[in-house]
């Protein structure tokens, strides 16, 4: 299903310099200019990731709806984007998220272990969150890494060719 | 074989990997003499497209398009924006060949995107790049600024009268988004759900404009073809197969790698050069060109040669270049579930057979393995997956419904077996 | 023309169509079926269903792959199968997957019996056996009172999401999640708020939305099927209606491409609810010491023909709301004409009518209803549109997304999905803006003018090149129908209109206003149109010149009159009233000497004339409760009894067949009769510290039927009594969002009013003015619809 006219752009009634922060606002701004006027709404992928790692990791709705307003565009419309990709979070998480490859390379390489020795020792499932809220641990689709299987992506950064150990000398080096 | 390596995409490798991706190492290379060749010379776009329709390059993203057929399709000289997109958003389980360009290469994609888009008549191109990609975005944009600054992008380029300003789009987590249409509606700020065609992208793409998009690899191609001729692209490869290639070789193997060869190598010899199967196994099985082409038994893959022909001789298809090796005492079984899981999770639900097709899949593997299957599962398998391939609107369907009829075909007795008894014929309990 | 004609061949039938059609239009103008769920005539391809795959080749060439009818264009010489084994086995395959997730529960599902699913999946008997595999459960969203959801039965066609971006223009309902977990909703349990959202209950193919107020009430091969025209706005939109046991148990639009497409508006879908109020009327009622009581028609007719005699030939002022069927129009006027004046009105919410003389022959929308959407310039003046007229609103808005400019004058902006230019007029010198467009076309008139700013000067230049065309309107609505200077406003809006070459037109603010000019039930026109040898008394001057005694038909004075306080003050004057009513009111039962009870919609034969001036004739669909009568019959009988001559029809048809001999003549023409002299507006100027108030009627509150619809009642659209102030105006009168104001009115009997009401903060007010609407509880007590209002904290 694709609008392919122009976008629904809608005008919210608010006062756009109340919205997000200034910084955050600046830095959509940045997006924004990528891209013909009329479609402000291609920024708003770069602009929930933005609001996502200044809200540490997560989409709020009050937060999904200021982008809206601040990108002109239907509350649903952002909704839909937020909860189609992967890489948003809409519940509070914790305070890193660690990522693990789980598509057919790493697989092969050693992910299923991985996963298994994550899930033991720091007591959490795929898709949940320690009881201490130091990590959310997340079983990941293709990472794009998978001459290094396993990887496995903690926050921003990459890490291969992943062992059990390796995996509690980066979690312990987390603050 | 050597000498034969690296000579296109990955042709900064020698160079030392704290500065290989700079503008100064590309420059020692031979980059942006091209580019800059045709802001002072303004050719004929068509001559260059007959440049790249000589040296057979087909699209490296996986359908094997032929790029200079596919640039002659825009309407270059119709007024209106027009688009060029380059398709980083490699996702494709066993493919992480984009991202080492990225990483290592940065400034050929951009000289191989201005390229493109002078030949299609695009002022303006953006690159998009799965979300998860940090490091090689932060490469790219590095080489971004610094050839705004050596003002090979942007406005009247050298006094040229050319335009070309090109940025970058980031992902944010979704396999289909590799899918050209599904990334056209991600850079419009929408879910990424392919397109129904036509009009295609050529037509109306990007923003209702006629848009091109290419592969990484694909793109970064072009500089060099047209620094060497298509002719020597050509030759590197096979005839309608042209040019080396690069090869993601993933799996069972002992040293996992990228790598440039020429198109048409033997599967044996990459394998060679990737050390051979891990742990000294046999070779059991390749998934030879991403994890969404059928499986190919080892032996016959033992005589197939890496080119998309051959490949395609051999029953499955060369897709993005990525080579998944499994190696004797892997259950086939598992396997299969695992990608039944990958096309579930990624499908982007608007396919009523992809949408419910794929999680049945899932579903009934899952139950296989549990040791819950029946016998009629496994032509149920089949049958579903019969249904789904084809009659959706992008390939994801396809490509969901190969690896089962793929791995039925081929190891059918595994299936069998676990739904008999309940357990793996090859894996110890 | 003929070359650029494709032909091709489906199921071996030879077609032809036009390039860049889709292979599913041809085939259903050929009827041949091919199943389908996510494609919609009116709504954009999405392709996504696919159940609509066929077999097709081109050139001799087969296509390698089953094709989707709905989004595969026709091309020359092309050959589809639809039933072919290849075709029928791709469509089984999707069949299959859309069961296998979806309740197989048919008789407990609403939508037993008329759902697309159902009857598609008959078509193929297979069985669904082989998933076992758990199926998936969706929790349900409340999205209001008007829809009823069960998304576990959904199967993602996203008809209805696409209706809200595409038609609406509101994308209130989205697919949120992705794969199997996507998910059709507000996503944030929001209520449905659009006054088009019903039709996403048509367009779902399935028993996933549905219609909460009928929701179990019937099955649907209990139901029959009588057609039906909407009772409310201008429109007549084409109704079906599902009728049971002799009740309306529910209301469908019935596709008519020149009137409502096949749309219908929230307010014609919901309002039948109010057939089934607690104050119908359902049996005559007498006055006896200020004591109401049931008695028999017999005796209730009597009194009423003696009532109605009583204030003799010029004291009886009759007072009719604009829904009244053509035919009872034309029986009132021929009642009161026979004794002896010509007081009567449907006009109930105009407050001026001091340029009657100039009034046009039959006026209407100008142009038919289907061209709105291709005009290039529509000036709108004084009318919240989407309020009063949605499916026109929804007419415009296709107009504005294919170019078109939309302006609009009016005392507030108005909330459209759509680029518009909007201008809000100072209240207190009307019709300033319209002089300032009229100097930049270059026609100035003397009379204060609006400094023009760049809006002006696109509006201008809007309706100057649509003029050229012939593709510009002017249209003047309910709100400035309402206008102490509707006059004037009317007067200037003729000459822009003329200036920029445009047509001028009106939105007629009901169901039957533009009856009104054909049967003559109005004091200045005749049947056919001619004029009274002298104009009687008009529905404002009825009420300042107060009369003897009056007959009320179908309103609620409080509530449907123009000055509800000098309304009531004359009615209780009075010392014969007459009420022909399908509901009680307290107001009626204050002023009335006789109640009678008399149909609702749906209940009588009639005929209904539409703002582009369509005469639509209905059958009764229903029997009116207890012993509520058709309205034509009691007054053939009323008039009957009074010995009157003309009351003999056997039928509402013979009724209609009468006037319709009489207005062969009569065409639709705006033309004004005479050039307007200037208004005294001395009185309707607000002072200082006063501020203007807007009566706006607020859609759930245009007449006594839809105030009695509870669903509607219930929805955010539905507005109580409230006084929404600019920011500026609220800060100098230091009152807070939501807190209670004074609102005093000054009627026009000089009788002083006074309410609290709670206060909105809404920038979208002019400066100036204070809107507080008309038609809602508690604006009974208040003066003019429009005029001078003092506002003050309560309690201080
Ligand atoms: C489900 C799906 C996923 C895809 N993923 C990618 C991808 O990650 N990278 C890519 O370049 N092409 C991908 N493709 C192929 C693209 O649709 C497209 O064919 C390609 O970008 C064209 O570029 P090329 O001609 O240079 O190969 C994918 C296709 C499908 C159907
Ligand atoms: S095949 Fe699957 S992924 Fe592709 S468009 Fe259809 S539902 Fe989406
Ligand atoms: S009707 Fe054609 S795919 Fe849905």
């Amino acid at each position: 299903m694709s609008f392919r006219n122009t976008p629904l752009a809608v005008i919210h009634d608010v006062d756009k310099a109340t919205l997000l922060t200034p910084e955050l606002r600046a830095e959509i701004d940045k997006h924004v200019a990528k891209y013909p006027p009329e479609w402000k709404q291609s920024a708003v992928m770069p602009a929930l990731t933005l609001v996502q790692d200044h809200n540490g990791g997560w989409l709020s709705r009050e937060l999904m709806d200021q982008v809206a307003a601040y990108l002109d565009m239907p509350e649903t419309a952002v909704y839909e984007v937020a909860t189609f990709y992967a890489m948003y979070d809409l519940e509070p998480v914790g305070r890193h998220k660690v990522c693990v490859c789980n598509s057919v390379s790493c697989r092969l390489g050693g992910a299923e272990e991985l996963m298994h020795h994550i899930e033991k020792k720091y007591n959490v499932a795929p898709g949940g969150t320690t009881a201490d809220g130091k990590l959310t641990f997340k079983e990941f689709e293709c990472l794009g890494a998978c001459r290094h299987a396993p990887a496995v992506m903690v926050d921003k950064v990459y890490h291969e060719c992943v062992t059990p150990e390796a995996i509690d000398k980066i979690i312990d080096d987390l603050d | 074989m050597a000498e034969n390596q690296n000579t296109v995409c990955f042709r900064t490798m020698h160079l030392d990997a704290t500065v290989r991706y700079t503008l100064e190492s590309y420059r020692s290379v031979g980059g942006y003499v091209q580019w800059e060749r045709i802001l002072r010379e303004k050719p004929d776009p068509d001559q260059l497209i007959d440049e790249l329709k000589t040296s057979a390059l087909r699209g490296r993203g996986g359908a094997g398009f032929p790029t200079g057929l596919k640039w002659s399709f825009m309407p270059r000289t119709k007024p209106g924006q027009k688009y060029i997109v380059c398709n980083s958003d490699e996702g494709e389980p066993g493919t992480c060949k984009d991202r080492d360009i990225m990483r290592y290469n940065p400034h050929q994609l951009i000289e191989g995107m201005a390229i493109a888009g002078y030949c299609i008549g695009a002022t303006v191109g953006y690159n998009y790049i799965r979300g998860e990609f940090y490091e090689p975005t932060a490469r790219f944009d590095g080489a971004l600024e610094e050839a705004y600054a050596a003002g090979l992008l942007g406005k009247n380029l050298l006094g040229s009268g050319v335009d070309f300003d090109l940025y970058t789009h980031l992902g944010a987590g979704a396999y289909i988004c590799g899918e050209e249409t599904a990334l056209l509606e991600s850079l419009e700020g929408k879910k990424g759900q392919p397109r129904f065609k036509p009009p295609f992208p050529a037509q109306a793409g990007l923003y209702g404009m006629p848009t091109t998009i290419n592969n990484t690899e694909t793109l970064a191609s072009v500089p060099v073809i047209l620094e060497k001729s298509g002719k020597w692209f050509l030759e590197q490869g096979k005839p309608n197969n042209g040019g080396p290639k690069l090869f993601s070789i993933t799996g069972h193997v002992e040293r996992p790698c990228n790598l440039e060869i020429p198109l048409g190598t033997p599967f044996k010899d990459v394998l060679e050069m990737a050390g051979g199967v891990s742990g000294g196994r046999a070779l059991k099985a390749v998934i030879p060109g991403g994890s969404s082409v059928p499986v190919v038994p080892g032996d016959v893959m033992m005589r197939t040669d890496m080119d998309y022909d051959s490949i395609a001789k051999a029953g499955s298809m060369l897709g993005s270049g990525a080579v998944i090796i499994i190696a004797e005492g892997t259950c086939m079984v598992k396997v299969l579930a695992n990608l039944a899981h990958f096309y579930a999770h990624e499908s982007c639900g608007q396919c009523t057979p992809c949408r419910e097709g794929t999680g049945w899949l899932a579903r009934v593997l899952d139950r296989i393995l549990a040791g819950n299957g029946r016998p009629q599962d496994l032509d149920l398998l089949d049958n579903v997956a019969g249904r789904i391939g084809g009659r959706t609107i992008c390939a994801l369907g396809d490509a969901a419904a190969m690896p089962v009829q793929s791995f039925l075909k081929h190891y059918r007795s595994e299936f069998e077996h676990l739904v008999e008894h309940g357990r793996s014929l090859v894996e110890a309990a | 023309m003929s070359d650029d004609k494709i032909t091709l061949e489906i199921d071996g039938r030879f077609c032809t169509a036009a390039p860049g059609e889709m292979i599913i239009a041809v085939a259903d103008r050929e009827g041949i079926v091919i199943p389908r769920f996510c494609y919609h005539e009116k709504l954009s391809i999405a392709a996504n269903c696919r159940m609509c795959l066929v077999e097709a080749e081109q050139g001799g060439r087969p296509f390698p792959k089953p094709i989707p009818a709905c989004a595969t264009p026709v091309g020359e010489g092309m050959k589809v199968l639809t039933r072919s084994k290849k075709a029928l086995d791709a469509q089984r395959g999707t069949m299959e997957f859309l069961l296998i997730n979806h309740p197989l529960d048919c008789p407990i599902c609403d939508q037993g019996g008329e759902c697309e699913l159902q009857d598609v999946s008959m078509g193929y008997g297979e069985d669904v056996s082989r998933f076992s595999e758990r199926k998936r459960v969706v929790k349900d969203e409340d999205l209001g009172p008007l829809i009823a959801t069960e998304m576990t039965r959904c199967i993602h066609c996203t008809r209805c999401v696409r209706f809200g971006a595409e038609i609406a223009g509101l994308r209130e309902l989205g697919a949120t999640g992705r794969g199997e977990d996507m998910r059709i909703g507000t996503f944030v349990g929001q209520s449905m708020a659009h006054e088009l959202s019903g039709n996403i209950i048509d367009l779902c193919p399935v028993g996933a939305l549905t219609s909460k107020p009928y929701r179990f009430t019937a099955r649907a091969w209990e139901l029959t099927s009588d057609e039906g025209i909407a009772p409310h706005d201008g429109v007549g939109s084409n109704l079906q209606l599902h009728i049971r046991d002799g009740k309306v148990m529910r209301v469908h639009p019935r596709d008519n491409e020149a009137v409502n497409e096949c749309w219908i508006s929230d307010r014609d879908r919901f309002s039948y609810e109010g057939l089934n109020s607690p104050e119908r009327l359902k049996a005559p009622m007498l006055k006896r010491d200020g004591d109401w009581q049931e008695v028999d028609w017999q005796e209730a007719l009597h009194a009423a023909v003696d009532l109605l005699k009583a204030p003799g030939p010029d004291q009886l002022g009759v007072l009719v709301s604009p829904t009244a069927t053509l035919e009872e129009q034309f029986l009132l006027q021929r009642l009161v004409r026979a004794l002896g004046s010509d007081h009567i009105d449907t006009r109930l919410r105009q407050l001026d009518f001091s340029a009657a003389a100039a009034d046009p022959q039959l006026p209407w929308l100008g142009v038919p209803i289907a061209e709105l959407e291709t005009q290039q310039t529509v000036l709108l003046i004084g009318s919240d549109i989407r309020q009063e007229q949605p499916l026109l609103a929804h007419r415009l808005r296709k107009a504005a997304l294919s170019g078109a400019t939309i302006a609009l004058l009016n005392p507030y902006a108005v909330d459209l999905n759509h680029p518009s230019i909007q201008i809000a007029p100072s209240p207190s010198v009307p019709g300033s803006d319209l002089r300032a467009l009229l100097r930049l076309l270059g026609k100035p008139t003397e009379g204060p003018a609006a400094e023009p700013d760049e809006r002006h000067q696109r509006i201008a230049d809007a309706l100057t090149r649509a003029g050229q065309d012939g593709k510009g309107l002017v249209l003047l609505g309910t709100l400035a129908e309402s206008a102490p200077a509707f006059g004037l406003v009317r007067a200037l809006a003729a000459e822009v209109a003329a200036a920029a070459g445009c047509r001028l037109g009106f939105l007629a603010p009901a169901a039957n206003s533009v009856g009104s000019w054909c049967a003559g039930s109005l004091p200045h026109r005749l049947p056919g149109g001619a004029a009274p040898a002298r104009p009687g008394l008009d529905a404002g001057a009825m009420l300042t010149d107060p009369r003897q005694g009056y007959l009320l038909w179908g309103l609620e004075p409080d509530r449907d009159l123009a000055d509800p306080t000098l309304a009531m003050s004359a009615l209780r004057a009075a010392k014969q009233v007459v009420a022909c009513t399908a509901f009680r009111s307290p107001a009626l039962d204050t002023v009335a000497d006789v109640l009678l009870p008399i149909s609702a919609f749906a209940e009588t034969a009639g005929t209904f004339v539409n703002t582009e001036a369509r005469w639509q004739r209905f059958q009764g669909a229903v029997p009116p409760p207890g012993d509520a009568r058709p309205g034509w019959k009691v007054l053939r009988v009323l008039g009957t009894m009074m010995e009157l001559p003309g009351f003999a029809q056997n039928s509402a048809r013979e009724v209609h067949d009468e006037l319709a001999s009489q207005c062969r003549d009569l065409t639709p023409d705006n033309q004004m009769r005479e050039a307007m002299p200037a208004p005294d507006l001395s009185s309707a100027t607000p002072q200082a510290a006063e501020l203007f108030r807007i009566g706006n009627v607020p859609i759930y509150a245009t007449d006594p039927l839809v105030r009695r619809a509870p669903a509607l009642q219930r929805t955010p659209l539905a507005e109580q009594l409230a006084v929404s102030l600019h920011p500026d105006d609220a800060a100098a009168l230091g009152l807070a969002d939501g807190q209670l104001a004074r609102v005093a009115q000054v009627a026009i009997n000089g009788e002083r009013t006074e309410v609290n009401a709670p206060v909105v903060i809404d920038d979208r007010i002019a400066v100036g003015c204070a809107r507080i609407p008309a038609g809602v509880e508690g604006s009974g007590e208040l003066g003019p619809i429009m005029g001078p209002v003092q506002i003050s904290k309560a309690g201080a």
